[in-house]
């Protein structure tokens, strides 16, 4: 009963997001406010119903309910509750409805925050946003529905795969789609930009935010999954360039230039039609990597059971999605005017050159991903393009991205003189660059990548500590440190902390890859062995029973010069219901490195295991890096300025609709 | 469809012997420094560097250094065995190629298929930062000709909307 | 208007691909050997203890090169049609029999003796096609992989073509299909047969 309850709601919610999706848009175009108000209600009841469904979803997973096929298929008795319930977006059909979940959540929040939006721009918003939800919820009933029924019932299911039972699968993919889905929302004010004709700083101002929150979920939720990666797999690898990771990774160099590329728009009015393609782009990429998925077309670690159906579905939907707006844009764009002017050396200038570097980056990505496609699609063999091959493109990609990255701050809107920026900065990259050659040395090994690493992310530190003085000092007159640190706007905040954030990050990056060392032994009780001046003693192994699998645990005592640093418990886990082995690698965090220690196979005819011992350096920078860049995201979202306006225009709705500022014609 | 099987991951094997091995923490009878569990470390240290290149065909998805596939066991004691006999890096993915084809080979070499591959990123890197400066350049000619908004424009226009005129305050 | 056409021209071409990549099979690696002489070996025979076949033996016939083993679970779905194909007579049939003992998951021959191993494979094997019948003039047995390697095999079933001057013709990779055998492996017998 209730699975057919949940595919009732998914049929109702289908039906208000047509509502949503043709009423409102067709009420702007002709100004009638009874239909654009439409847009609303419709809205907040395809959430309810797209939530009951969902709710439905859980409960058949909770409840055990084996005649679902998805719950079948995905889950098991056994299973602990939490990953009952993470269970539910484990499979294709379950994820599409989370996506779906998020979407209509991201729509929701649209319709509570855009009040002082004009009417026919919110109905616009709010209208594409349901032709969205109409594309995925007949995706979802017409191939994948998560209520399908098992007749006759199993008596237990076939249970999570066990690499997916980790706290990692309840946040992981929750915050990733709700980045990869955010970016629907800018989308979506693009794509009402464009019907409009108003494509104005505006327009910008109210999507910046927007963007913003999807770009720090999409971050959080790449982070997520990489530490995930990192402590899950048993070795310590954090990014593999897979063809689903490059998935998620597109949209968001996309999403991080978009995110640049709306700050000019809205400060100077300029590249506007850039700007437009930028956030139909970040969301055409979130669309991609769903068919890259779900098609098949990929070989991926991540790829979903796959059914030739689904693949025609979603390129059709991508083809109408991304091709109508990629049409609508070629339509409109070329009437938009060309706004403020500025010198060839501005800030300007340096944040669309680091557009175009972060828009080449991720088309780079695109290339490698899909290359060996392309190749067999033509019929001119099979490749395989991996972690080498991305590594020797993308390092000379991004160190102009992170050296420019740090001067942006510094240049001036309009127009700034090379000499003039040159001499600011001279101290800054002089600092960086020394230290970047001698800091190596301290370490007796010197390699060029670690000191191009180290030069890109002193440079981000140092012009950082440099900004942040001056802007003190500038205002040196206006009370104290701390009242001026207060004053500083959120949106200043936000952008200092992420571009700390990217230098962490890169610090991270360099040092694990420089400096890693591991060493595997085989190791009986009393045993001990050496690794970068700790000692690991392997006190033995036990049995432990979980809830679903049953595990050898070893027991390891770290010391350093004879004191404790740590007891490591690595395990080998089997899981009963898919017989699978599992290893759990132990880890031990710390500020200037992680130690890691993991499992290999027990030798036979011995008590001994083999162990591997790994020592990465800083490496639990990187995340700390793209914590940081959420962090900021956040702040400059927040930032008052965008409330103070909001309140402002929703005062002066009317001026503002009549003003819908000039768009100067060439 | 049916599929050729692959025991992709799967070390059932394992499974027998892994719980045979639990130890009860007994008496250690010959403690000491732990012993390398490869015979030859260096070796040992190269076939997984040569290894981690190398696409495992069963899995797919992991290189033959991380897969436990039995394939990729089976290739890893091959690389082992080659190189104890002194083979180069180059010899032996001359060998995995002559078997598996570029398929094997995660980082793909340079030729007729694969130029836009390698050339592209650095193509459109160039051609990007060409195309933009030059877009710029006709811009700052274009704004000395009248043709952009001027600076008093756009301030109306900011003015219309409320905004905070440009440069002030939250930049400097 | 033009070069705002650009990116939907892109976008084109990119769903053309994927429209054509939705009925490609990523995971089928494409054997190097095709065209190529078939690699060397001599390998004892299943059937009789003792006897070994080299590849050279096989030169001025055109055969089938079958890759099984009997924990080989498409085997099984493939097996009939081997069997059908044998009693034509239009081809000879050798079975490559891979990994028989080291290939199980549920048995570990790293403690083995090699006779054990080779015991032990032979009455497994054999018990397997006395079940299901014996298409094969004779299974080779390549306990260690080592041939299967060399033939770049890298999933049971795979089946080779090999012709009079043993050269590498053609490889079905995954279980051989009725269809298989019309329309491709029969056609091309037939051609190679008529070659000198």
């Amino acid at each position: 009963m209730i699975p057919e309850l949940g595919s009732f709601s998914l049929a109702l919610a289908l039906a208000l997001a047509l509502v949503q999706g043709i009423l409102p848009i067709a009420g702007a175009a002709r100004n009638d406010a009874r239909l654009m108000g439409v847009a609303r209600p419709a809205a907040h009841g395809q959430f309810v119903f797209v939530m009951i469904a969902f709710a439905c979803q859980i409960y058949g997973f909770v409840a055990n309910d084996f005649s679902i096929l998805n719950v079948a298929t995905n889950s098991n008795s056994a299973l602990p509750l939490q990953y009952r319930v993470a269970a539910s977006w484990g499979s294709h059909e379950g994820s599409l409805l989370l996506w779906a979940l998020m979407l209509n959540g991201w729509t929701v929040a649209v319709t509570v925050f855009s009040r002082h939006l004009p009417e026919e721009v919110a109905a616009r918003v709010v209208g594409v946003m349901g032709l969205i939800g109409v594309g995925f919820l007949a995706f979802m009933l017409i191939t994948s529905n998560p209520f399908d029924r098992l007749l006759p019932a199993v008596a237990d299911g076939r249970d999570l795969n066990p690499l997916l039972q980790d706290p990692g699968m309840v946040f992981h993919p929750p915050m990733l789609y709700m980045g990869y889905v955010g970016f629907s929302v800018a989308f979506a004010f693009s794509i009402a930009a464009l019907l409009g004709g108003q494509l104005d700083a505006a327009w910008a101002r109210w999507s910046r935010p927007w963007t913003t929150v999807a770009w720090v979920s999409l971050t959080l939720g790449i982070c997520l999954g990489s530490y995930w990666a990192y402590y899950e797999l048993g070795w310590g690898g954090w990014w593999f360039w897979d063809p689903v990771e490059n998935a998620s990774f597109m949209p968001w160099l996309i999403g991080t230039a978009l995110m640049h590329s709306l700050a000019v728009t809205e400060k100077r009015g300029t590249f506007k039609s850039w700007t437009v393609l930028l956030a139909i782009f970040a969301f055409s990429f979130s669309l991609l990597g769903t068919f890259l998925v779900r098609s098949g077309v990929l070989t991926s670690v991540h790829a979903f059971a796959t059914d030739p159906r689904r693949g025609v579905f979603i390129l059709g939907l991508l083809v109408l999605v991304i091709g109508g707006s990629l049409l609508l844009f070629a339509w409109r764009a070329p009437k938009v005017g060309l706004g403020g002017s500025f010198g060839l050396v501005s800030r300007e200038s340096a944040l669309l050159t680091n557009n175009a570097l972060l828009s080449v980056a991720a088309a780079s990505v695109m290339l490698g991903t899909l290359y060996p496609l392309f190749l067999d699609a033509l019929n001119l063999g099979k490749i395989s393009v991996g972690p080498p091959y991305f590594d020797a493109v993308f390092v000379p990609l991004m160190t102009p991205v992170v050296f420019l990255m740090a001067i942006a701050p510094f240049s001036r809107w309009k127009g700034d003189s090379l000499p003039a920026l040159a001499r600011r900065l001279r101290w800054a990259f002089g600092v960086a660059l020394v230290s970047a050659l001698l800091l190596p040395l301290t370490t007796g090994k010197w390699t060029p990548m670690v000191a191009l690493g180290l030069f890109l992310a002193l440079w981000v530190f140092v012009t950082s500590a440099q900004h942040l003085f001056q802007r003190l000092r500038g205002k040196a007159d206006e009370g104290t440190v701390l009242s001026r640190l207060r004053a500083i706007p959120g949106g200043w905040w936000g952008m200092w902390l992420a571009h700390v954030g990217i230098g962490v990050t890169v610090i991270g990056i360099t040092l694990v890859k420089g400096y890693e060392q591991n060493l595997d032994v085989k190791m009986a009780t009393g045993d001990t062995a050496h690794l970068a001046g700790y000692t690991f003693e392997f006190k033995g192994v036990t049995e432990r029973k979980g809830p679903n699998f049953v595990a050898a645990s070893a027991l390891i005592d770290v010391t350093r010069d004879g004191k404790p640093v740590a007891t490591m418990k690595p395990e080998k886990r089997m899981y009963t219901v898919q017989q699978m082995p599992m290893t759990e690698g132990a880890i031990d965090p710390g500020f200037t490195r992680d130690l890691y220690v993991s499992m290999g196979e027990p030798l036979p005819g011995t008590e001994a295991w083999i162990v591997r011992i790994f020592y990465k350096p800083f490496v639990g920078w990187i995340w700390w890096g793209a914590i940081f860049m959420g962090v900021g995201g956040l702040i400059a979202a927040a930032d008052r300025r965008y409330r103070r306006l909001a309140e402002r225009a929703a005062a002066r709705r009317p001026a503002v609709d009549a003003a819908a500022v000039p768009a100067v014609a060439r | 469809m049916l599929r050729p099987d692959r025991q992709c991951g799967v070390l059932r094997r394992l499974a027998l012997v892994l719980f045979a091995a639990v130890s009860l923490a007994g008496l250690p009878a010959h403690a000491g420094e732990a012993a390398p569990a490869a015979e030859d470390p260096v070796l040992e240290k190269r076939v997984t560097e040569l290894s981690e290149l190398l696409r495992c065909l069963v899995c797919q998805n992991q290189t033959i250094a991380d897969s436990h596939a039995e394939l990729a066991i089976d290739l890893k004691n091959q690389i082992r065995e080659k190189m104890r006999a002194g083979e180069s890096d180059r010899q032996i993915v001359d060998y995995m190629v002559a078997r598996y084809g570029d398929f094997v080979l995660y980082k793909p070499p340079v030729k007729a298929t694969t130029v836009v591959l390698w050339a592209g990123p650095f193509v459109l890197l160039l051609g990007g930062l060409a195309s933009l400066f030059f877009k710029l350049r006709k811009r700052v000619r274009q704004a000395q000709a009248g043709e952009v908004m001027t600076e008093e424009e756009h301030l109306r226009a900011a003015a219309l909307l409320q905004e905070d005129p440009v440069g002030k305050g939250s930049t400097r | 208007m033009g070069r705002y056409l650009i990116p939907l021209g892109i976008f084109i071409v990119l769903v053309g691909f994927l429209a054509v990549g939705l009925n490609l099979n990523p995971r089928e690696v494409p054997s190097p050997l095709i065209g190529k002489p078939a690699p060397a070996f001599s390998l004892p025979v299943l059937e009789e203890s003792g006897k070994s076949i080299a590849r050279d033996e096989l030169r001025g016939k055109v055969w089938l090169l079958n890759v099984w083993a009997s924990w080989c679970v498409s085997c099984r779905a493939e097996h009939p049609v081997l069997v059908e194909l044998a009693n034509r007579k239009a081809v000879p049939i050798y079975g490559l029999n891979y990994k028989e003992v080291r290939g199980d998951g549920s048995l570990d021959a790293r403690q083995m003796a090699p006779a054990d191993e080779l015991a032990l494979a032979r009455s497994r094997a054999s018990q397997w096609l006395n079940e299901r019948g014996n298409p094969y003039v004779a299974s080779l047995l390549d306990l260690d992989g080592r041939v299967g390697i060399d033939y770049g095999v890298y999933g049971v079933p795979e089946t080779f073509l090999i012709d009079k001057n043993g050269v590498i013709r053609y490889k079905h990779i995954g279980p051989v299909t009725p269809d298989a055998v019309r329309n491709v492996i029969l056609p091309k017998v037939k051609e190679l047969n008529a070659a000198s």
